[in-house]
């Protein structure tokens, strides 16, 4: 479709409304720059503005208020033709409420325009103050004058690295510095400057908009960043994720008769988990089911790190442990985190470190130095410990894991050998 | 319950099941904003997907969606209760444009931040009235690792052929615990099929439906004026007040889901077993102790079914007629107020509908147990 990007001079907008103005000029400055009309997605906020969209030949996108910017920036990164030209409608309002989503597009440099349509009001709603509305200016919940300093749109966009950014008078012919900030490679933004004739003009009074745009401290201008646009660079990708989950081969043998649950728990940084992983495997190698699920602190890096198993001849179905049937622990908070249901046990095994004092409990207590090997590598440890002593699994199937995990090297294999025998 | 006898034993998460199952059905993008206990997700959508983006907040997250689905792109996300309440308008936005896009909602313990890392099904009630009119948007909910693999490339099915964002329900412990699983018995996923319009001629109307649903074009084409819009509209996407023909569209956006969800989206199963008087009923981690409670009812030598719905919302007509089946029905769902049960029979819980919930911790099979018998 070639020819006009607007249907008529007649928009919907109020008499003398800045709003004609920019819509004409936008349209206008695309014109100008050769592009057909559905070379362009025009995306609207909610807000006066907003209602230009039956007026445009366009594609046209209206979304919800003040989001315009982000559902402009989606539509941006799925749009790889750099022939089409992606053009965000906002207002002060907008602008306020969806702040977020413009210094994110300018800090991307995400290829789109927005034009801030800044009338210093919510006209839409009943001419409220917003963000942008400068200080001393009245609107219908400021009768005496707004008594806060209005944001600097242009400012802040600069500053999160927008490619291009200007602020313009929105009177005379502003189609030039339209298309200046169309003819960006990365993010530009337009601020122009209004009043709302309905609500701005009437309750400010034989004010100019010069004078006021002036006495907020606002300059014209442009601003810009020489930063790079954005283009969608993605690193490697995985092609098939069950390839990270390699299949184990049933090559052991193991003595369990019925469901067992168990927990493992240790401080963090100790392995805990790890040597959970391996078990798991090493039990799913003995041709058993597994189930591993780990608990630790918010802050990953202190505290306790316990691990829950169930192995199991048949399908482990629910894989929750209140009092497990044997219990692992390597350390103090490893026995606090655990103590109540150790107590609970009236049965099983509690292997413990021999530096700790054992709880009060139904489980037989076997007590080993299991830190004796270096902390990191209690757990495994007493995993190896747990299967000599019990045979549920062959030690040689957690051995086996251990080497096709590749963690043979990073563990002191033949001391924790020699402290089994001990 | 089968001794297993596969030689493709992993150990996996439900999580991985999920992105995989999603990439194969066809999603090439994932928005992501950190959130336990979803980062799972996140972090194999960020290796898996041709794209992924990280988000701001989860307000853009949507939005981020909203733009890339305009052109196209089949996006996903994954989030908890705090992100899906900052979601909900752009949610509402989304169906209302009649944009494909895939969230998985992971069920934390609430309300508010609550607790991150303890799981819970607390959001169905919330599901249930998310969009506003009380339109529904369709619910899968994942009941085991199968699910995860299976629902997941469905609810990107629904997304496409039906034109609107579609849930994943699920919770911390499937999407986060490990288990052993023959992933040779993991069915063939393949990509969705999605056909757009593809007449030359200059009529495409956006919102015009063919039976219920419109053609979809991108926004990146340049033959067709598209215009989307969440606002009351016409075929042409134009805003109206409430003029006969886009209250007529509005209409149609709730007939469409009310109508794929009942029949050709019924997914659910149900372990009759004859004799049986009694039946268990749960879905997503509750699902997990309702199976070991049957296993052992039955091993004890009691008749009891098992009843477990994939498709939550909008709630199939059908449930009703199949727990009406039964003189005792028992529902476990991890809260405090038998959601599910609600939903099907509002404030008025016959009497022989149980009900065993649980606040800050999975139920037990045997808390399951002991309800059948009681
Ligand atoms: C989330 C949300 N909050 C509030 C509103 C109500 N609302 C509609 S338009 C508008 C103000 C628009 O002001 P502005 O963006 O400055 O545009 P103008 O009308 O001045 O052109 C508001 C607050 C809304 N639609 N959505
Ligand atoms: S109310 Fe104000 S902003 Fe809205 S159209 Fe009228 S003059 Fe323009
Ligand atoms: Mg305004």
């Amino acid at each position: 479709m070639t020819g006009s990007m607007i249907k008529s001079q007649n928009l919907p907008y109020c008499k003398g409304c800045g709003h004609d103005l920019i819509a004409k000029s936008t349209t206008g400055a695309l014109e100008k720059l050769g592009y057909n009309p559905l070379d362009v997605i025009a995306v609207t906020d909610i807000g006066c503005h907003g209602i230009i969209d039956k007026c445009l030949n366009t594609h046209t996108v209206h979304g919800l208020h003040g989001r315009s910017v982000a559902l402009g920036a989606g539509i941006s990164f799925g749009t790889a033709d750099d022939n089409q030209k992606i053009v965000v409608f906002v207002g002060d309002g907008g602008t306020t409420i969806g702040l977020q989503h413009i210094m994110e597009a300018a800090r991307l440099n995400l290829n789109v325009t927005v034009v801030v349509h800044n009338n210093m009001l919510y006209g839409m709603t009943g001419g409220q103050s917003s963000g942008l509305t400068p200080r001393g200016f009245c609107t219908t919940t400021s009768f005496k004058g707004n008594p806060f300093t209005g944001y600097d749109i242009c400012k802040l966009a600069h500053t999160a690295g927008a490619r291009y950014v200007s602020r313009v008078m929105g009177v005379g012919d502003i189609t030039d510095a339209m298309m200046k900030a169309f003819d960006q490679k990365g993010f530009s933004l337009v601020e122009v400057m209004e009043i709302c004739p309905s609500y701005g003009v009437k309750l400010n009074p034989r004010r100019k908009l010069k004078e006021i745009v002036k006495e907020s401290g606002r300059e014209l201008g442009e601003w810009t960043n020489d930063l790079p646009a954005f283009t969608d660079r993605q690193g490697d990708k995985t092609a098939n994720l069950l390839e990270k989950t390699p299949v184990i081969e049933k090559r052991f043998n193991h003595q369990l008769q019925k469901p067992l649950s168990l927990v493992i728990s240790g401080s963090a940084g100790e392995g805990v988990q790890l040597a959970a992983n391996i078990f798991s495997k090493a039990a799913i190698s003995a041709g058993l089911h597994a189930t591993q699920k780990g608990s630790y602190p918010v802050t990953v890096g202190v505290g306790f790190s316990t691990a829950e198993i169930n192995v199991s001849p048949e399908e482990v179905l629910f894989h929750g442990i209140s009092v497990p049937d044997m219990a692992l622990i390597t350390s103090a908070d490893g026995l606090q985190h655990n103590r109540q249901r150790i107590e609970k046990m009236q049965g099983g095994k509690l292997f413990i470190d021999s530096s700790l004092t054992p709880p009060e409990t139904g489980a037989e207590i076997i007590r080993r130095d299991f830190r004796s090997v270096g902390a990191r590598n209690a757990a495994i440890h007493s995993i190896l410990y747990l299967c000599r002593e019990t045979g549920i699994l062959e030690e040689s199937s957690v051995y086996q894991i251990i080497e096709q995990e590749g963690k043979a090297d990073k563990m002191p294999l033949d001391k924790i050998r020699k402290a089994m025998e001990a | 319950m089968h001794e297993k006898n596969s030689n493709d034993q992993v150990l996996i998460d439900g999580s991985r099941l999920i992105i995989e199952s999603l990439a194969r059905a066809g999603a090439d993008a994932f928005i992501g904003y950190p959130i336990t206990p979803a980062n799972l997700l996140y972090l194999y959508g960020s290796q898996r997907m041709d794209m992924m983006l990280p988000a701001p907040d989860e307000i853009t997250t949507v939005q981020w969606m909203a733009g890339l689905s305009a052109t196209g792109k089949l996006p996903v996300t994954a989030t908890s209760f705090p992100g899906f309440a900052l979601m909900s308008e752009s949610v509402n936005m989304a169906h209302m444009m009649e944009l494909p896009m895939v969230i998985v909602l992971v069920q934390r313990l609430g309300p508010a931040t609550g607790t991150a890392t303890c799981g819970a099904q607390g959001d169905m009630l919330l599901l249930n009235g998310v969009l506003s009119g009380g339109h529904p948007i369709p619910v899968l909910g994942t009941s085991s690792f199968e699910d995860c693999w299976t629902l997941s490339a469905r609810a990107l099915e629904i997304a496409v052929t039906q034109r609107t964002p579609v849930i994943l329900l699920t919770s911390k412990e499937e999407v986060m615990t490990q288990k052993s699983f023959d992933i040779g018995s993991l069915g063939t996923i393949s990509k969705v099929d999605r056909k757009w319009y593809d007449k030359d001629c200059c009529d495409y109307k956006p919102y015009k439906p063919t039976g219920l649903v419109p053609e979809f074009l991108p926004v990146t084409q340049t033959t067709h004026q598209v215009r989307l819009t969440a606002s009351t509209h016409d075929q042409d996407g134009i805003l109206q007040h409430s003029s006969p023909e886009a209250l007529a569209n509005t209409r149609r956006l709730e007939e469409k889901i009310r109508a794929s969800m009942k029949e050709k989206y019924l997914f659910y199963q149900l372990d009759h077993q004859e004799g049986a008087e009694k039946l268990v009923t749960a879905y997503g981690i509750s699902a997990a102790a309702a199976r070991e409670a049957v296993r052992k009812l039955r091993r004890d030598g009691q008749k009891v079914s098992l009843f477990i719905p994939g498709t939550l919302l909008p709630l199939p007509p059908v449930y009703l007629e199949i727990l009406s089946g039964y003189k005792k029905v028992v529902i476990a769902e991890e809260n405090m107020n038998n959601q599910l049960g609600s939903l099907l029979y509002g404030q008025q819980m016959p009497e022989n509908i149980h009900f065993v919930g649980s606040l800050g911790k999975m139920i037990s099979p045997e808390e399951i147990q002991k309800e059948v018998m009681s």
